[in-house]
């Protein structure tokens, strides 16, 4: 047996199997397992775009320092998919385990001396146990977990709890798969040396933390924030955030009289019909939002440079995907920045939120239509695969009982009456944001809405100086949205240091990962997170502060870099990009090694 | 340029509708379409109806896409609220504003280019969804506002002002609508102010998407010899099917009328529309006998007008999705949010 190092609380299964046959249920179960024993744990879910009979893969990493990112390890893979058996073996790190299904002979051809090879015959046991041929292939998966369960030291107490909560209603299911998980685990004790030295251990109970995925902790928001309609077409990687939503609806916002809803979600006939909708509900006074992903918003774009000049408040949720086109619907990628930042033809420019993880997709929702009604205008939450679809460890949602929502320069009759007349576009207060009405009120709050050339006033114009007069103010309208924009969080290194490194949403938790490597070994790098454009005077300071910055970014073209360049007074030199963009969540690695090969090669040229 | 305003002269004695209101107060800017533009008469049978009706201005909304026609609704109804929004997407925005607010009275004022091609999708998918509006289409079939090219409502064998004569199908926006299982299809023209101000007035007391095509002339395109958009090809070709009278929720029903000859029509709201029957035989009540009226007819080259197609029971889109009775929009924060301790109790099931 080959030599492997005991890895307590610090290892990386990995489940390959084919889409559609349930694996989902067992794998989550096999996380919150690990969550329920204390240990901090992340799950990435690797899947095609397709709904059945294609490779899938699921990774869960268990760190109890609580590093969250893609590690680039496998210490324990689950081989069900004999397409991808060679391709699985090769993954496993030297030192590891594969586990697989002995019901049948292995294709292999290839041998691994370094790592541990373990056979489990489960469908045999499935089968025999089990009639339904449906029914077979759901509890193999689960007596898989049943099989790390034994081999890994995973509580099965705490997997029988687990099952009980889950099917509650349905006792039937709880013993069924108890008793998969049993054909696993008791064919392990006897077959191999339980446990194996990468392996779980109680570190306690993770009190205080949730296990969701970005898109439901983004409805959750939308809900909390009082957003009444939502309007969408489907599309992956976004369309769990409505269906999250539509879920929290109808236990939240249904009249508890008549059962009528208090919402209203509309499925559009496609993503330019959503933005429509959107603009439409926000116009008449309702907190509206879309969820899409880069297509759709390529799409969108018309109506979303009429919301900016025609100042309606907007709430868009781009849950990126791997482009250009329809490039890989279910993989991730934060490359669509300069398109939001941009969206539509003509001077245009938008917020953008940026959340890391789904805490902070819950908290920037709700931030969104704050400042979307504040500053009247698209705002744009931009995650992306991997915070929206994965599970992530959170510290429990927290809300704020004396939240009001910030519904911005709204007149009333009542201010009406103040008023000799009302102006739409009139800058009162100096900020660049005008006041408005809503539609169904007072005549005499009544204005036209237009996406053509309009004065201060409201009224249609073809003069350059009228013209001019409304598009100069939204640059000042502009300049009050970098006070609103969420801060940047800096964490310091240890020691004074020349080196910076940006970074943003999904990449934090690499980003955080691999600083540490680095400070390690001696490279310390103050790491600036930015949460969100435009710019603030904190990101100048930052660049200002340092004579060489990182950007790490998961797209081609470092398009944040390129917003930097844009946006701030920084010099290209100074910013040193660090991209990955492959479609997997960055690993730490990559952060690594982009700063440390970098770093040496500057030290060679220095010494030559 | 800038919006022209309307001089305002003091008439003593100017007749008012129910709520107190002139005619004029239903009026908005003055209009800066070509002189004789069939549009200009569709907006003044609209301020018509809108002032019969004594609708609050401020309860109405209206809304537009781009184009000759999508300019008119800032010439009505100044106390509204308008949109003009993005050329061939006024029904998306329509249906947000009422997602959000179904208490609003809703017109939408769109092209046959507007419509038909670039709208095409957002026009069929509000009389799927039965968006409870007004959607009137201003047909003249052309781009007005793009210089005169051929829309999809052009007739084959229609001639362009240059000679060009179009050899591709026309796109019957009443027949497409029926076809599409709309609620209430009608049809007119922008010359006939008494069959369209009650057809307007049906189509805003219709709960669901009311579709109004009004052939109405493009004078600088589309008004010459050869053309079928013209005024002298569609009042010679002109063939009312049926007629509508409208009567308010309050007002009797005097007028005698002849049973088979007349078909009364009970609205949601009370009011009655009475449908005299031009040609005995038409039943604007069945689907399939209406489109197979509509095409003999479109083949002899005639203009269908009438209320051609009703049926008052389609739910529309609230009722299908079940939303509450009155608008979104009311509803108080405290109402919507669910607070911290149904947000701690979510959670639970979280871990
Ligand atoms: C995206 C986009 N493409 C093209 C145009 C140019 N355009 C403006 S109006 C119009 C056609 C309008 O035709 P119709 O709806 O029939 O209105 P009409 O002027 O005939 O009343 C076009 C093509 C535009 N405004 N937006
Ligand atoms: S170009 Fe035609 S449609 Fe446009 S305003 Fe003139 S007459 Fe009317
Ligand atoms: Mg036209």
């Amino acid at each position: 047996m080959p030599a492997t190092q005991s890895r307590i609380n610090d290892f990386v299964i990995k489940i390959a199997t084919v889409n559609g046959t349930g694996s989902a249920s067992a794998n989550g179960l096999l996380m919150k397992a690990l969550f329920r024993m204390g240990i901090p744990v992340t799950g990435k879910n690797l899947f095609p775009s397709n709904i059945q009979g294609l490779p899938t893969w699921y990774e869960v990493r268990a760190n109890r320092d609580g590093y969250i990112s893609r590690s680039g390890r496998v210490d324990v893979m689950v081989a069900m998919n004999a397409q991808t058996y060679e391709r699985d073996m090769r993954e496993v790190t030297p030192g590891g385990f594969l586990i697989y299904d002995s019901t049948w002979p292995r294709r292999a051809v290839e041998v691994r001396e370094d790592i541990t090879v373990l056979g489990v015959p489960l469908a045999a046991m499935c089968n025999e146990r089990f009639k339904a041929s449906r029914v077979r292939i759901l509890m193999k998966n689960i007596a898989y977990v049943g099989v790390l369960s034994a081999l890994m030291g995973i509580d099965r107490s705490i997997l029988q709890a687990l099952l009980e909560e889950t099917f509650a209603t349905k006792p039937k299911l709880v013993e069924s798969n108890l008793e998969a998980i049993d054909i696993g685990y008791q064919y392990a004790l006897e077959n191999f040396t339980c446990p194996l030295p990468v392996r779980a251990q109680t570190m306690g109970d993770n009190a205080g933390k949730i296990l969701i995925d970005g898109n439901a902790a983004a409805a959750l928001g939308c809900l909390y924030a009082g957003a009444t309609v939502g309007a969408w077409y489907p599309i992956t990687p976004s369309t769990s955030l409505m269906d999250a939503f539509k879920g929290y609806c109808q236990q939240f916002r249904r009249d508890p009289e008549n059962g009528r809803n208090n919402y209203c979600i509309v499925q559009a006939e496609d993503e330019l019909a959503a933005a429509g909708i959107v603009l439409g509900a926000s116009w008449c006074g309702a907190r509206a939002f879309t969820p899409t992903s880069g297509p759709g918003i390529s799409l969108m774009s018309e109506f979303i440079g009429f919301a900016y000049y025609a100042e309606i408040p907007s709430v868009f949720f781009d849950v990126q995907r791997v482009g250009p086109s329809t490039g890989m619907p279910t993989r991730t990628q934060q490359c669509d920045i300069l398109l939001c930042a941009y969206a539509s033809h003509g001077d245009t420019r938008h917020p953008l939120l940026l959340p890391s993880d789904p805490a902070e997709c819950f908290e920037m929702a709700v931030h969104a239509f704050d400042m979307a009604e504040r500053l009247q205008t698209p705002i744009f939450v931009l995650s992306d695969l991997d915070v929206g679809m994965n599970d992530w460890m959170i510290p429990e949602l927290a809300w704020d009982d004396s939240y009001r929502p910030d519904r911005g320069k709204v007149l009333g009759p009542a201010d009406l009456d103040e008023l000799e007349k009302f102006y739409r576009y009139l800058d009162r207060d100096g900020d660049g944001i005008p006041y408005r009405t809503y539609p169904g009120e007072d005549a005499r709050g009544a204005y036209f809405v237009r996406g053509s050339g309009h004065n201060r006033f409201g009224g249609y114009t073809e003069d350059g100086e009228e013209y001019r007069d409304v598009l100069d103010r939204l640059l000042v309208k502009w300049d009050t949205a970098r006070g609103l924009v969420p801060e940047p969080v800096l964490q310091a290194a240890a020691e004074k240091t020349s080196v910076g490194l940006i970074a943003f949403g999904s990449s934090d938790g690499a980003v955080t990962e691999a600083l540490d490597e680095l400070a390690e070994e001696g490279i310390d790098v103050d790491y600036l997170r930015i949460r969100g454009f435009p710019f603030n005077s904190e990101v100048q300071a930052f660049l200002d502060g340092h004579e060489t910055v990182f950007v790490v970014e998961q797209n081609r073209d470092a398009q944040m870099r390129s917003l930097l360049l844009m946006e701030t007074q920084a010099c290209s030199t100074k910013l040193i990009p660090i991209l990955h963009y492959n479609g997997m969540p960055i690993p730490s690695d990559c952060v690594v090694q982009g700063v440390a090969s970098n770093l040496g090669n500057r030290k060679k040229e220095a010494a030559a | 340029m800038t919006f022209i305003a309307k001089p305002r002269v003091e008439l003593p004695n100017e007749p008012v509708n129910a709520i107190g209101l002139r005619l004029r107060d239903y009026e908005g800017v003055g209009s800066t379409l070509c002189a004789g533009c069939g549009h200009d008469s569709i907006t003044a049978a609209i301020i018509q109806a809108f002032w019969e009706l004594s609708l609050r201005p401020e309860r109405v909304i209206k809304l537009s896409g781009i184009g000759c026609s999508s300019k008119t609704p800032a010439y009505f109804i100044s106390g509204a609220h308008g949109f003009n929004s993005v050329h061939g997407r006024m029904p998306s925005v329509a249906t947000g504003a009422l997602a959000a607010n179904r208490d609003l009275v809703c017109i939408g004022v769109s092209g046959d280019g507007d419509s038909l091609s670039i709208g095409f999708g957002q026009f069929g998918h509000a009389v799927r969804r039965n968006l409870n509006m007004l959607y009137i289409i201003e047909n003249n079939g052309v781009y007005g506002l793009t210089k005169g090219q051929f829309s999809a409502s052009a007739d084959p064998g229609s001639k362009a002002k240059r000679g060009e004569v179009n050899q591709m199908q026309c796109i019957d926006a009443a027949e497409t609508a029926i076809a599409l299982g709309g609620a209430f299809a009608a049809r007119s023209f922008s010359g006939d102010r008494e069959q369209l101000v009650p057809l307007i007035k049906a189509g805003i007391s219709h709960p669901g998407c009311a579709v109004l095509d009004v052939v109405s002339p493009c004078v600088t395109f589309n008004d010459h010899e050869g053309s079928t958009k013209s005024y002298a090809y569609t009042r010679e070709h002109y063939a009312p099917a049926v007629q509508t009278d409208y009567i308010p929720r309050a007002e009797q029903i005097t007028a005698e009328y002849e049973e088979g000859q007349t078909l009364p029509v009970t609205m949601h709201d009370g009011s009655t529309l009475l449908l005299r029957k031009v040609d005995a035989e038409y039943d604007p009540t069945d689907r399939s006998a209406v489109l197979r009226y509509l095409e003999a007819h479109r083949s002899r080259g005639e203009v269908v007008t009438g209320l051609l197609f009703i049926n008052e029971d389609l739910p529309e889109m609230h009722e299908i999705a079940g939303t509450r009775q009155g608008a979104l929009t009311a509803l108080p924060f405290e109402t919507l949010n669910p607070g911290s301790a149904a947000l701690a109790e979510l959670q639970r099931r979280m871990r």
